[in-house]
């Protein structure tokens, strides 16, 4: 593992600009994703095509993805905007069922006792509705992250600096080092998405937390 | 996008050794290759861990944590550290099905153990009462009663399947992504336009396949009655 001290500051760059191709996403693919979720919450005929048709754009593989943003987009192949605009879309199209469902699951009781203290609409959304939803959306939301987390490495196929950069110049020199140390640190990037959401999801959720009055 | 029009409505690109149909082959028979042993891995294990409950932590943490590995940086370790002791082809599609194999497994291990835990308890506590031992309860109650989660698991395995198959031509195997990694070697944008569409298209028709199959094998008792889907849903809800 010498290589890996030697490379210190290169597998830093790499670690950070994954970290962000893969962070910007999920955040973009969240605030789309709630308001067509909540479309399907609420118009029932809505449901199935809107769940359905962004469930579909799951099974464009990623690569084919990748590789056709330029010419949707009108980018240059090597634009990392290719990868941000590709996993929104994934992002999407794993969270409106999520936020559809999580809306779903929010106790009709509540609701009305928000109706009966003389909430509107709006505000009873983002006060009540969209809390109480927090904890199934943030359990999609931690799949999407570690999702996006293995997705991001296959750009570097298109030669768009990464984390993946580590694979393809592994598997170009055949040298083993520099693929263990791409797949760790992808582990540990995927691992700590995974517990900051988690923890976020905690801090916007003191009522379920063991030891609060209920 | 002109030129994804000419390149799929050109018959030269169809026929031939290296033509459409036999890439379609090719991606189909990876495929299925991975996903008949990733199930004789996980089905198994899945329904045990959902009857007898033992390891649940364990297998759901290793599941959700195998999700997190990197599919292009497994493929090119394993083609790297087994391919040199494989001979010939191989030394290629070995690695790749075993990586595919590896991502096909949580899904389809979750859909399992998930199934069976949702079944109903009175179901179970009927055939229990009616004289059936362990494996008598598992095999003629828990696993038809688990089938829709189970295909289900199965189903999304087999998506993601067909769309990471596509990297096993960045080892110099075949299957539909042979268009996108020679499409994009020659800037040949129709290729690689073609090809992503195709393995969209393959994945669709696979779905609808799947949810075809599954009206056929899952018990009109789980599916036709709204009184069972909704208790179904309400057992869900609960736990």
């Amino acid at each position: 593992m010498t290589w890996a001290l030697n490379h210190v500051e290169d597998i830093g760059g790499l670690l950070a600009s994954h970290a962000v191709l893969a962070a910007v996403p999920l955040l973009i693919g969240l605030l789309l994703a709630i308001p067509v979720g909540w479309l399907a919450h609420q118009q029932h005929w809505l449901r199935t095509p809107l769940v359905v048709g962004t469930g579909l754009l799951y099974t464009i593989p990623s690569l084919a993805m990748f590789i056709v943003m330029p010419l949707v987009l009108g980018t240059g192949i090597l634009d990392p905007l290719n990868v941000v605009v590709a996993l929104s879309i994934y992002t999407v199209a794993l969270l409106v069922r999520t936020v559809a469902d999580g809306l779903d699951a929010v106790p009709a009781q509540a609701l009305d006792a928000a109706t009966a203290m003389g909430i509107g609409t709006p505000r009873r959304f983002f006060t009540v509705e969209l809390p109480l939803a927090v904890p199934v959306i943030a359990a999609g939301l931690r799949v999407a992250a570690v999702s996006n987390v293995s997705i991001v490495s296959v750009a570097a196929l298109l030669g768009i600096p990464q984390l993946g950069s580590l694979f393809t110049d592994g598997f170009q020199r055949n040298f083993i080092d520099p693929i263990v140390v791409g797949i760790i640190a992808c582990l540990i990037l995927a691992l700590v998405f995974d517990s900051l959401i988690g923890l976020f999801s905690r801090w916007l959720t003191p009522w379920l937390r063991p030891g609060s009055a209920t | 996008m002109t030129f994804l029009w000419q390149w799929l409505g050109d018959p030269a690109n169809w026929v031939g050794p290296d033509g459409i149909w036999v890439r379609i082959g090719e991606h189909l028979v990876y495929s299925a290759i991975t996903l008949v042993l990733a199930a004789a891995l996980a089905i198994p294990l899945g329904l045990w861990v959902g009857h007898t409950g033992k390891a649940r932590r364990l297998v759901v943490n290793v599941a959700n944590g195998a999700r997190a590995l990197p599919t292009l940086g497994l493929l090119f370790l394993a083609v790297l550290v087994a391919g040199p002791l494989l001979p010939g082809d191989l030394a290629f599609a070995v690695p790749a099905i075993l990586v595919l194999v590896i991502l096909a497994i949580p899904p389809i291990l979750a859909g399992a153990y998930a199934g069976v835990e949702a079944v109903d308890r009175q179901a179970v506590d009927a055939a229990r009462g009616m004289g059936m031992v362990g494996h008598q309860v598992l095999l003629n109650v828990e696993l038809p009663c688990a089938l829709p989660l189970m295909l289900g698991g199965l189903r999304s395995a087999a998506l993601q399947v067909i769309a990471t198959a596509t990297l096993a031509a960045s080892v110099s195997l075949g299957g539909l992504g042979r268009f996108l990694i020679d499409g994009q070697a020659y800037r040949d944008y129709g290729q690689m336009a073609g090809g992503a569409v195709l393995v969209a298209a393959l994945a669709m028709v696979v779905d609808v396949v799947f949810v075809g199959f599954q009206r056929l094998v899952v018990s009109p008792g789980l599916t036709s009655s709204v009184v069972t889907r909704r208790g179904l849903r309400e057992h869900l809800s609960t736990n």
